[in-house]
């Protein structure tokens, strides 16, 4: 079921925006990330402590477990962005010293601080009380958090999660993060917070992540079907938000899930294509896996340009930065500690190239794709440094073509619409000769 | 010729070298010797050479060299040291290596050791992760467990388990080296003018190639052979160059700074030389004493936790105050997240404390020196005529 609602508003509105079509769970899903911001901003009016952590490698669970609310700070960016406010952030980031070669979700974040630490719903976003350097897949990361504790001063923890340089998490590397978990980051959070910890609370929202993994790899898996009945990618990162965020482990996040799944499957049965901004895409004429992390200041206009061509993502690696659920990865309430040491270790931008090219070798031929789309995102060197092997490479095992586009996160300057439109043309006119050169052999 | 000219066209020519001759001779002495590659910052040379083989620096390919090859590899916003390693590597110009260490840096470097793994299979190669957490019980000992992983590796490939004898051995090798290392930055500190950057750069950057005996040698013949000569003395700016750790500035921009009116008397460049500040005991256990440096006595740099707010930039603070600097040039690579990402918190620091600073970006082939000079020149005058007031 969807129903239509308006966009949001942008900083500068000159004429009506169109109306968009969004599932109930996107509107759900809307809901409990702006109560998140709420939360955040009356956390410390009503007696409790906030945490900030990245993304990939979150300890949600844990976090929860002390009563802290939890700051996504690169979701901050994000969601500054989709609302046209980080332009103005990074150039005063820009102005206050950063380079303008470096991570452009840091500069939004610092830009957003020093315009007064105003949140993406309008909301103030308090200063959180402890950093949580969960430094997973991601060198920025720890610099991130420096220069905001160097700036604003406040607590902060590091956990080092090991990269797997040799593609496999071998048990001297989960047992060094289960040590940080339990001798440091425990410790710290207990202090910062005053709250004992429990780990049979800890278990309890463990379970409850557990059930939302299963409905999200349902609904992610659900893209195998033709046509498929989601976007592996512009949607997905709709239902990625809740489960990569402040809500894995919650109630209200099993509830999601399983909303979300109740609509997908519906729309399997009734063979029904993804929902996008204008309505269900009538026919997909292209089936694509898209690596790197979409644009986030041009999204409905990215979007767009796939939709208009009946191009559906079918899956995506960016879907797997807060977690890589569908190769069986689940958070285990009978392992608590040692199952949050192995999510960190297991996140996507935590794998080696080879398992990179694996992974998207695999959605090529489980998704039945026409092939690959490369975004390199000019902020983010754990995805983009050596993309272009990771292209060469997939296109060799699998006889798919592959294209590249190049964007980024959250800076409005290094979105070129008419080039990306360019080499998509291209790239679905190369799908189609690739098409009717595999016809003609085989007739 | 002078004894310091014959070391400088020594150092010059392996500087130039980028077929890497040297290694070549060094393995072609004797049958079945093996050398190992590593990139900045840090790899404990020390377990590569008591597993009997060359541990190699490898720092890109300067200015000298043609990327054709490796920039199909790299969008235009990332550094230039992989796709020039990877020119090196493409080229066969590494085919003299047995392996390669991609240590724990950045997310380009690390995402390169994969791009080795895909692009030469034969080789080994090793993603070397150091821990960011320094407590002995945790980080120490997660790291003890990676120095005995490459310890076996290096083991296998040598043909013969690396005893703890053997890696004594080399850990007192390198001690040395670095006692001689410290003696030529305090020479060159003390009397800069008797020790230009650009030939320290060069005499440093042989032990990149260089056996780390045979090395410790040159730089003490470095120190006596320039003491002897005789050069003017001149009244220019002292300063401490950071931000350089990785991707190296061409030798030419080392000596525009220097001809600007600038004597370096600190620097970051190729850091392994002086990554761990004293001697590591030679008894007890040789990993956990390896680990036991890196944890506690260990430079800070960019790619390093910093595990307290009021220990940032503390390290470069004392630099500035041991060498009796007066200024701080941050030179960082373009596009190099690290450096820059740290920048502002550094100069930030130095504001703080007074410490006059300037900084400019840079790639192992930059060509044009004229505005780095002016810029170098222009500081080196403010500091001269209007620090004092």
């Amino acid at each position: 079921m969807s129903t239509p609602i308006q966009m949001m508003p942008s900083s500068a509105p000159k004429k009506k925006p169109a109306p968009v079509q969004k599932e109930d769970s996107m509107l759900l899903q809307k809901e409990m990330i702006n109560r998140n911001y709420h939360e955040l901003a009356t956390a410390h009016d009503d007696g409790r402590k906030i945490a900030a952590t990245f993304v990939p490698g979150n300890l949600n669970e844990l976090l929860m477990c002390f009563n802290l609310a939890r700051s996504l700070p690169e979701t901050n960016a994000l969601q500054n962005a989709m609302r046209k406010r980080t332009g103005k952030m990074i150039m005063d980031a820009e102005r206050d010293g950063h380079s303008e070669d470096v991570c452009t979700y840091v500069k939004a974040d610092l830009g957003m601080m020093l315009e007064g630490d105003i949140g993406p719903t309008g909301e103030p976003l308090p200063k959180p009380d402890v950093l949580l350097l969960s430094y997973t897949g991601c060198f920025t990361f720890m610099k991130w958090f420096e220069l905001i504790r160097q700036k604003y001063g406040g607590e902060t923890v590091m956990l080092h999660v090991p990269y797997q340089g040799d593609g496999k998490i071998a048990p001297n590397m989960r047992d060094y993060v289960v040590k940080q978990i339990k001798e440091t980051v425990i410790p710290t959070l207990e202090r910062v917070s005053g709250v004992k910890f429990d780990i049979d609370k800890l278990r309890q929202y463990m379970r409850e992540s557990q059930k939302a993994e299963e409905n999200l790899v349902n609904v992610l898996q659900s893209a195998k079907n033709r046509p498929s009945p989601i976007d592996g990618y512009f949607g997905a990162v709709y239902y990625i938000g809740p489960i990569f965020t402040a809500f894995r482990g919650t109630p209200e996040a099993t509830k999601y899930y399983e909303m979300l799944w109740s609509e997908v499957s519906q729309r399997v049965r009734e063979k029904k294509g993804p929902v996008t901004p204008e309505g269900e895409i009538a026919e997909e004429k292209y089936r694509l896996i898209v690596e790197g992390p979409p644009n986030w200041t041009n999204f409905r206009d990215f979007w767009k340009m796939f939709y208009d061509e009946g191009a559906v993502v079918v899956a995506s690696t960016y879907a797997k930065v807060g977690g890589v659920y569908d190769f069986g990865f689940r958070h285990d309430a009978d392992r608590p500690i040692e199952s949050l040491a192995e999510y960190c270790l297991g996140c996507y931008t935590n794998l080696n190239f080879p398992q990179r090219i694996d992974m998207i070798c695999k959605y090529i031929e489980e998704y039945q794709a026409d092939g690959l789309l490369i975004n390199s995102i000019k902020s983010c060197n754990s995805f983009s440094a050596g993309q272009l092997l990771i292209l060469r490479e997939v296109e060799k095992r699998t006889g798919k073509p592959a294209a590249f586009i190049e964007s980024d996160l959250v800076d409005p300057r290094y979105f070129s619409a008419a080039n990306i439109r360019n080499r998509l043309e291209s790239y679905f006119q190369m799908i189609k000769q690739k098409r009717a050169a595999g016809a003609a052999v085989v007739h | 010729m002078s004894k310091l000219t014959d070391i400088m066209q020594r150092c010059q020519a392996l500087f130039e070298d980028l077929h890497f001759n040297a290694v070549k001779e060094w393995k072609a002495a004797v049958p079945g010797r093996k050398a190992i590659g590593y990139m900045p910052i840090y790899v404990p040379r020390e377990i590569v050479h008591a597993a009997g083989m060359l541990p190699v620096g490898i720092l890109g390919g300067g200015d000298q060299m043609e990327v054709i090859q490796g920039d199909a590899y790299y969008q235009s916003y990332i550094c230039r040291i992989p796709r020039s390693t990877l020119e090196l590597g493409l080229t066969g110009r590494l085919d003299c290596m047995d392996g390669m260490l991609f240590p724990s840096i950045c997310d380009v470097i690390r995402n390169l050791s994969g791009m080795w793994q895909i692009l030469f299979k034969d080789k080994y190669v090793r993603y070397f992760d150091v821990p960011q957490n320094f407590e002995d019980g945790i980080g120490g000992e997660y790291y003890v467990h990676e120095l005995q992983v490459l310890r076996d590796d290096l083991g296998k490939l040598a043909g013969k388990p690396v005893t703890d004898e053997a890696l004594r051995n080399s850990i007192a090798v390198y001690n040395e080296n670095r006692h001689a290392m410290r003696e030529l930055y305090a020479f060159r500190s003390e009397k800069p003018w008797q020790a230009p950057t650009a030939e320290v750069y060069l005499v440093t950057r042989a032990g990149m190639l260089l056996p780390p005996e045979e090395h410790t040698q040159l730089v003490r013949d470095y120190i006596a052979a320039a003491d002897a000569e005789k050069r003017p003395r001149r009244d220019n700016a002292r300063i401490a160059l950071t931000g350089s750790f990785c991707e190296q500035p061409p030798l030419g921009l080392i000596k525009s700074i220097e001809m600007s009116g600038c004597y370096i008397v600190d620097d970051d460049f190729m850091l392994i030389m002086r990554w761990l500040m004293d001697d590591v005991p030679l008894a007890g256990d040789p990993l956990v004493e390896l680990s036991k440096a890196f944890l506690h006595r260990s430079v800070s740099t960019a790619s390093k936790w910093e595990n307290k707010r009021e220990d940032k930039g503390q390290y470069l603070l004392k630099q500035v105050k041991n060498t009796a600097a007066e200024g701080v040039i941050f030179a960082a690579p373009s596009f190099c997240d690290p450096a820059l990402l740290d920048r502002p918190m550094l100069l930030d620091i130095l504001g703080k404390h007074k410490v006059p600073y300037t900084a400019f970006k840079y790639a192992e082939n930059t060509g044009q020196m004229a505005p780095i000079r002016e810029q170098a020149g222009t500081f080196a005058d403010s500091i001269k005529l209007w620090s004092a007031a």
